[in-house]
């Protein structure tokens, strides 16, 4: 068991510094009037360059990574983040960039946005692509946005209903509100379609679109598309995708061939960004002609070999801006040299090899005895096991087997979502990922039924080797403590 | 095939467990009325070296140059120890940390940021960051809504010295929910909102206003006045900030009688490179009454079952919660990495370090102002200001455009910032780091007197 | 589905309600507390305030999920139970007894008969945990 790693504030002596890190004042003239001034210097931890160095050497040795362990996390696409993509993408000329140095002196950096914005309306069948937004969620606002945008500008006032199946993503209602727009919810057959006849039911003259992704969040693709988006369109509504899953048939078919209008992209998920631990994102929007007037600013246009960023003034129907400058550069940049360096042919081998693994790991799951939640469909890149039988026999769910995967040496699969299938688990290998880790991971998990059986309770107190036990989240929402006070 | 490991024998051993099918089999589900993608507009691929190649060729097309613009984004010196730790693949590589126990080395972390952001700001709570300064400064104006619930009121007073760019987010993100922002003009003297103008406003209710520090042109408001007149008219005070700047400046937990209610800010200064713009991170505090209202992420101290500290997600209940009242957020992450960034770069620099950084930049910028009245060129505020200025240089668009071919940006340029301002013609905001030596200085200054005609 | 008292009134929205003289115990009931699991934070409306029926004045909050309380009656909140401050636990042992939530007066006594029997609430509960 690892030792504890104390708070950078316990290792701090007052008085102690990085000298080697401040800067050498001439004076400690202020000029500043007194009004202005902090009295007392802020309580922040006082420790030297080699503690600190030591601390957060020790704190990284208490995760888990996709640098260390297989990650098969549903809906996230956990795959290998290219060190030589962060390496380039961190070349000085990039980094030394300011967001609002003239044009002039950063054209390198913007023929890659402007190339990349390109090369990414290619992937997904769409005509217009803005960068900018910041994540996943932002990105679906711009989407939504600019769907009601678009209607708006028509004289339609009356599409305030956004169609969203029961299976969808939480973020889905919220930003149907943000848009000043209610959420009507469409059920899904046990199959893992769209449920077309209560689909047609809730199509109307107040229906602004739909918010369909594609592999659905069950793991199955939706294979009625082309009817959805022809009785949708027909009602003069618009399309959203979601991108969330677009690693399952990048290179194969691509959104707007199926019919969308408008969608956004996981840079961090399908083109493998890094996820630094909760973030930074980056979720680019892309639309088919129709609505380019309202894509967010900037984006980068060209025009005479030059590249520049365009402004409200310059499109005023845009939704306007999402972000301080131009979003997530570096993580943009980062998915250029990605693309780059997969090329066309790498880009198809993704969607290939992704969902062979998927399905290699679900046939063999299935011969091993776990239950399926959708058994006669095909995994996508994606699949779904239910652990309700385990649950109903030996009493361990869920997030007991997840809790002993850790101990095991396995990030755990998504839980508990999509909500339709109990005690479930989202399984996405990703294509970078080896057929042995991938044996090595159905072993695991035979072993762990094998003592859900036995001895469940090693499930039930999971996880033993990590640095701490499971943990009591009940505490620490009734007991608020959020910040370390001497 | 990059990073792709299968070997033709893997390949056939997992397609006999499918009995046999082919990789065109695994995509027969879908619907073959879809047109297959072709992807004619993607080049072929690139192994490490090539693609290294090439993207030395277009960093080439970045001249070198001296850095004078501030702006919101500001040129610090990052020590060597902040990029190599953020590097290290258990960093860098880790996922959002929902399995806690797994994820300790983060969640520890980010507590200590919270814990770090706090002392900053001398505030109760601190989120895990947010996407951005503009980004932070809408959640901040929904979050104000939401708590004002009682009184139902959505106006919120803007001054005109915020960041333009933070206000153009604030507008596109919040204006479909019938948010209205009232824009407060500032005094051409002194570059502070104008208080006379701004207390006319208060004839209607108005739940909160936001308060910049430094504001846009690097001058200080009064702070203490205006969280005063906020509290005493029942709004909030939404306080937006910049980090660095606290470590000389007075904390907006010490603002006026009852201090500011809501800091928000950019993270940028801490350690994060300039970048093109990103990815930099949002702050957010808040006054712990309002902490079931703030959005993002939040860690929390906790123990396990035998008793150890441990750290979790906490509150996270609130993030579905807020969804579904009147002035909705959607969010559901943080800026992780640059959060990591921050923390570590605040463990090296130390409150020493923070105030030395934050002194020298304005010492430094007090010189150049000081070379650049000898040249006739002068402030055009008179307001105290912090590392931040803006002068008035005759034809400052062409000035700045010929000296940006010799590799020195000037500042940023206001003409196009203020369009209701043509006062603000030919002036540029200049931002001067601890990063430029008195060299430079003279440099900056001979070079602009090469332009004067 | 829990215990479904019978001598209460109940909401759709899973909400109790007892009568006593002039005014009315409200409450979350048993069904609720066990979909919400131990609750970590309870939000109560202030003595004094005015609600009408159906808009939404407290919330119950678990790790899991935090919920609006949708006030089954007007009136005007006259008590509310402050043992929940520390111990918001309990409303999931003792949902009906010291887990109430607020007393209010009652405005308009025909509302009361707008509510839900207890029979008609279980009828309720068996369909929505199909």
């Amino acid at each position: 068991m690892m030792k504890p790693e104390p708070l950078i504030y316990e290792y701090s002596v007052a008085g102690r510094n990085a000298h080697a890190q401040c800067p050498e004042i001439k004076n400690d003239i202020v000029n500043i009037p007194k009004e202005y001034l902090r009295e007392v210097a802020p309580a922040l931890p006082e420790v030297s360059e080699l503690e600190a160095i030591r601390h957060f050497t020790g704190l990284s040795k208490r995760n888990f990574s996709i640098d260390s362990h297989f990650y098969p996390l549903g809906s996230c696409t956990m795959k290998y983040n290219p060190r030589g993509v962060h390496k380039l993408a961190m070349l000085p000329e990039f980094l030394r960039s300011h967001p609002l140095a003239p044009e002039t002196t950063t054209q390198g950096f913007l023929k890659c946005m402007f190339e990349l914005q390109n090369m990414l309306a290619d992937i997904t069948g769409m005509t217009g692509v803005s960068l900018s937004p910041m994540a996943g969620a932002q990105g679906e606002f711009a989407g939504v946005a600019m769907i009601a945008a678009y209607h708006r500008a028509r004289g339609d006032h009356a599409r305030t209903e956004m169609l969203v199946p029961d299976a969808a993503h939480g973020t889905n209602p919220a930003t149907a509100a943000q848009c000043g727009m209610t959420v009507k919810e469409i059920p899904t057959d046990d199959q893992g379609d769209v449920d077309l006849v209560a689909l047609k039911a809730a199509i109307g003259p107040r229906t602004a679109g739909i918010m369909l992704t594609n592999p659905s969040t069950l793991g199955v693709f939706e294979r009625q598309i082309p009817a959805i988006a022809k009785m949708i369109h027909d009602a003069g509504g618009l399309l959203y995708y979601d991108g969330a899953n677009l690693n399952a048939i990048l290179g194969k078919v691509r959104p707007g061939d199926m019919g969308f209008d408008v969608m956004h992209m996981n840079l961090h998920k399908t083109f493998a960004t890094p996820h630094g631990g909760g973030g930074p994102g980056a979720g680019p929007v892309a639309c088919n002609e129709k609505l380019k007037p309202f894509l967010p600013i900037p984006y980068v246009l060209e025009a005479n070999g030059k590249y520049n960023l365009v402004t409200q003034k310059d499109f005023p129907q845009s939704i306007g801006r999402l972000s301080t400058f131009m979003g997530n550069a570096g993580i943009l940049l980062r998915a250029y040299i990605y693309i780059r360096m997969l090329g066309k042919k790498g880009l198809v081998r993704v969607a290939d090899h992704a969902t062979l693994n998927a399905n290699y790991l679900m046939a063999r799951l299935q011969t091993a005895g776990f239950e399926l939640a959708f058994p006669k469909r095909r995994a996508t890149h994606e699949f779904i096991i239910t652990l309700k039988h385990e649950h109903k026999a030996f009493g361990v769910g869920a997030l007991d087997f997840a809790k002993r995967l850790l101990d095991y040496g396995f990030h755990a699969p998504t839980m508990y979502f999509p909500l339709l299938v109990p005690e479930c688990l989202l399984i996405e290998p990703t294509e970078t990922e080896s057929k042995q880790v991938l044996d090595k991971f159905i072993e695991a998990m035979i072993a762990i039924r094998h003592e859900a059986e036995t001895q469940p309770d090693l499930l039930k107190t999971a996880p033993h080797t990590l640095p701490v036990k499971r943990l009591d989240d009940v505490r620490a929402a009734k007991e608020l403590n959020l910040r370390y006070i001497a | 095939m990059p990073f792709i490991p299968h070997t033709p024998e893997d390949i056939k051993q997992m397609f006999d467990v499918l009995r046999g099918a082919e990789f065109s089999d695994l995509f027969d589900e879908i619907p073959t009325s879809i047109p297959r993608a072709e992807l004619n507009n993607i080049p072929e691929g690139m192994n490490e070296l090539t693609t290294a190649q090439h993207m030395d060729e277009i960093a080439n097309l970045h001249p070198k140059i001296k850095n004078y613009i501030g702006a919101g984004a500001y040129e610090h010196h990052i020590p060597a120890a902040v990029w190599d730790l953020v590097g290290r693949g258990e960093f860098m590589t880790a996922y959002t940390p929902y399995q806690a126990e797994a994820s300790q080395g983060s969640l520890q972390l980010i507590y200590e940021f919270q814990s770090m952001i706090t002392a900053l700001t001398k505030m109760d709570v601190s989120n895990a960051s947010l996407y951005d300064g503009a980004t932070a400064l809408a959640e901040a104006v929904l979050m104000a809504i939401r708590s004002q619930k009682k009184s139902n009121n959505k106006r919120i007073l803007m001054p005109q010295t915020v960041h333009p760019h933070y206000r153009e987010t604030v507008k596109a993100i919040v204006h479909q929910q019938g948010i209205e922002l009232i824009e407060c003009p500032f005094d051409l003297t002194t570059g502070l909102v104008d208080q006379v103008k701004l207390e006319k406003l208060d004839a209607d209710s108005f739940s909160a206003l936001v308060i910049p520090f430094p504001n846009f042109f690097g001058n200080l408001e009064s702070v203490d006045a205006l969280t005063d007149w906020a509290h005493a008219h029942d709004a909030l005070v939404i306080a937006v900030v910049n980090p660095m700047a606290l470590g000389l400046l007075k904390a907006p937990g010490d603002w006026g009688v009852k201090g500011a209610d809501i800091v928000c800010g950019e993270l940028q200064p801490f350690g994060m490179p300039l970048a093109s713009g990103g990815p930099y991170a949002g702050m957010m505090c808040c006054r712990q009454e309002l902490v079931r209202q703030m959005p993002g992420r939040i860690v929390g101290q906790t123990v396990d079952q035998e008793g150890k500290r441990g750290f979790v997600l906490t509150l996270q209940a609130r993030e579905q919660h807020i969804r579904r009242s009147k002035a909705t957020s959607n969010i559901c992450t943080n800026q992780g990495l640059l959060v990591t960034a921050a923390t570590i770069y605040v463990s090296l620099l130390g409150p020493q370090g923070l105030r030395a950084t934050a002194l020298k930049s304005h010492q430094n910028t007090q010189a150049l102002l000081a070379l650049l009245k000898e040249i006739n060129i002068t402030s055009v505020f008179s307001a105290p200001y912090f590392h931040e200025n803006v002068v008035r240089i005759p034809h400052a668009q062409e000035v700045a455009r010929q000296l940006a071919e010799k590799g020195i940006l000037i500042g940023l340029c206001l003409e196009n910032y203020y369009p209701d301002y043509p006062a603000l013609k030919d002036c540029v905001l200049v931002c001067v780091t601890e990063t430029k030596t008195d060299n430079d200085l003279r440099a900056y200054c001979n070079a602009l007197q090469g332009k004067k005609s | 589905m829990g215990t479904v008292p019978d001598e209460l009134r109940f909401t759709p929205s899973h909400e109790w309600v007892r009568v006593e003289d002039d005014f009315a115990v409200v409450g979350i009931t048993d069904y609720a507390q066990t979909l919400l699991g131990e609750l970590v934070y309870v939000e109560l409306p202030d003595v004094g305030d005015v609600i009408a029926q159906g808009e939404d004045c407290a919330v119950v909050e678990s790790v899991k999920a935090a919920s609006d309380v949708y006030c089954p009656i007007n009136g005007q909140i006259i008590e509310v139970n402050e043992e929940l401050a520390d111990q918001p636990e309990l409303v999931n042992d003792d949902p009906y007894g010291n887990g109430w939530l607020f007393k209010i007066q009652i405005d308009k006594l025909e509302q009361l008969e707008e509510l839900l029997t207890s029979e008609e609430y279980q009828k309720q509960v068996a369909e929505e945990a199909h």
